[in-house]
């Protein structure tokens, strides 16, 4: 699975790091996107959203672990 | 500033207490001095376009407050241990010919060496004291026109994300590059009531600047907003600037909508815009005169986006 860690960085840069990584893969590869921002994380699911890719999200304390499937 | 004891002159017309576009200083009873000064990081990727771009975002908080602007200074932040000092020139060849379109003199600047690159101008520019058109007074019942489409936070930043369509690149640099000398000089012979130009906030940020305390409320149309092609779409990818979410969370609750509005369409109501479009209060018998004047003098975007209303004061009531 490809990881994106874009903690601490302003966006759009998450958008940007997640969009590379997904245009990295294949239909039905996994990227696990690591954010501390809620922002990125909204900007990050849209993203995702529009690509088709299906979405599992966990938090854990002040992080969001997004797991996006290439749709 | 917060905090800060301010230094005090009766001569002071506009100051910082106003948070309008520019200072004013009065010089006599029938002239004013306006002073501003804005610079920006690059957000196109040639030089040039970028000198243009800055400068006419620099000159445009003295068009907002209905003045002519005729000296400037350059403020350049350069790293020039990394990049050749033809970038540099390019850009200024850029700013010094938007200066000569806008017949202003450079009398020269200051350039430190710096990591992130900056460029832009420090303007003065000249009014007179009964004609400074403010940011805070319009009236009820004033049409609310902007001359600009919005959106060119968001397609500046698809194109970092390496999605933004050429055509929709090369109409949003135009639009940059425009001066606001224009619709400037054609809203003061119309007898405009206030004006603010649309930049860093956004549309509706700097639409609540306007409103808050002016004792009325706002009515803004969401059809009638022009937006930049490919707004919406980059939008709806996630490709929005930092600073839209903040012009929101500062402004959110001066905004009520009155129709759906999605989260895409929130950031672009919020989209920092650089060298935005002057969003002008106009008395309501004279607007439709006004925007056909714009039209004929190559101000094509210019469109009635909302009105001022007596309810809510101080806010925005976001419509279909």
């Amino acid at each position: 699975m490809t990881e994106v860690d874009v903690r601490g960085l302003s966006c759009p840069m998450p958008v940007i790091k997640t969009k590379q990584a997904l245009d990295s893969v294949e239909s039905g590869d996994e990227v696990l996107v690591i954010l501390n921002d809620a922002t990125a994380r909204d900007n990050v699911t849209r993203l995702a959203k529009s690509k088709k890719c299906t979405i599992s999200e966990e938090v854990r304390e002040d992080e969001y672990h997004l797991t996006l499937t290439k749709g | 500033m917060c905090g800060l004891p301010l230094v005090e002159d009766p001569n002071i017309i506009i100051g910082m207490e106003s948070g309008d576009d520019a200072g004013v200083y009065r010089l006599s009873d029938e002239l004013a001095i306006i002073q501003t000064v804005d610079y920006i990081t690059p957000i196109v990727d040639d030089p040039y376009t970028f000198g243009q771009i800055a400068a006419a975002n620099a000159l445009s908080d003295v068009y907002a407050m209905g003045g002519r602007p005729v000296t400037a200074l350059n403020i350049v932040c350069f790293p020039i241990s990394k990049q050749h000092v033809a970038v540099l020139q390019d850009i200024l060849r850029g700013g010094l010919e938007k200066l000569r379109e806008a017949g202003v003199a450079l009398l020269g600047g200051h350039s430190v060496e710096d990591e992130e690159l900056k460029f832009g101008l420090a303007v003065t520019g000249v009014v007179h004291p009964a004609m400074i058109v403010a940011r805070d007074t319009p009236q009820l019942g004033d049409k609310l026109i902007l001359t600009k489409p919005i959106g060119t936070g968001i397609v500046t930043t698809a194109l970092k994300g390496g999605v933004a369509e050429l055509a929709d690149l090369e109409t949003v640099y135009l639009s940059m590059s425009t001066l606001n000398k224009q619709a400037s000089e054609l809203m003061v012979e119309s007898g405009c009531h206030a004006c603010t130009d649309v930049t860093g906030f956004g549309l509706l940020g700097h639409a609540c600047g306007m409103i808050e305390d002016s004792g009325f409320g706002m009515e803004v149309f969401l059809s009638a907003i022009q937006l930049f092609s490919g707004t919406t779409e980059y939008a709806g990818m996630g490709l929005v600037p930092a600073g839209a979410r903040r012009n929101r969370d500062f402004r959110r609750h001066q905004v009520e909508a009155a129709c759906e509005l999605s989260d895409e369409m929130w950031d672009v109501l919020f989209d920092p815009q650089t060298s935005g479009g002057l969003l002008i209060a106009i008395p309501p018998e004279n607007a439709g005169a006004f925007l056909a004047t714009l039209h004929g003098n190559g101000v094509a975007d210019a469109a009635v986006i909302g009105e001022v209303v007596a309810e809510p004061k101080g806010r925005i009531l976001v419509k279909e």
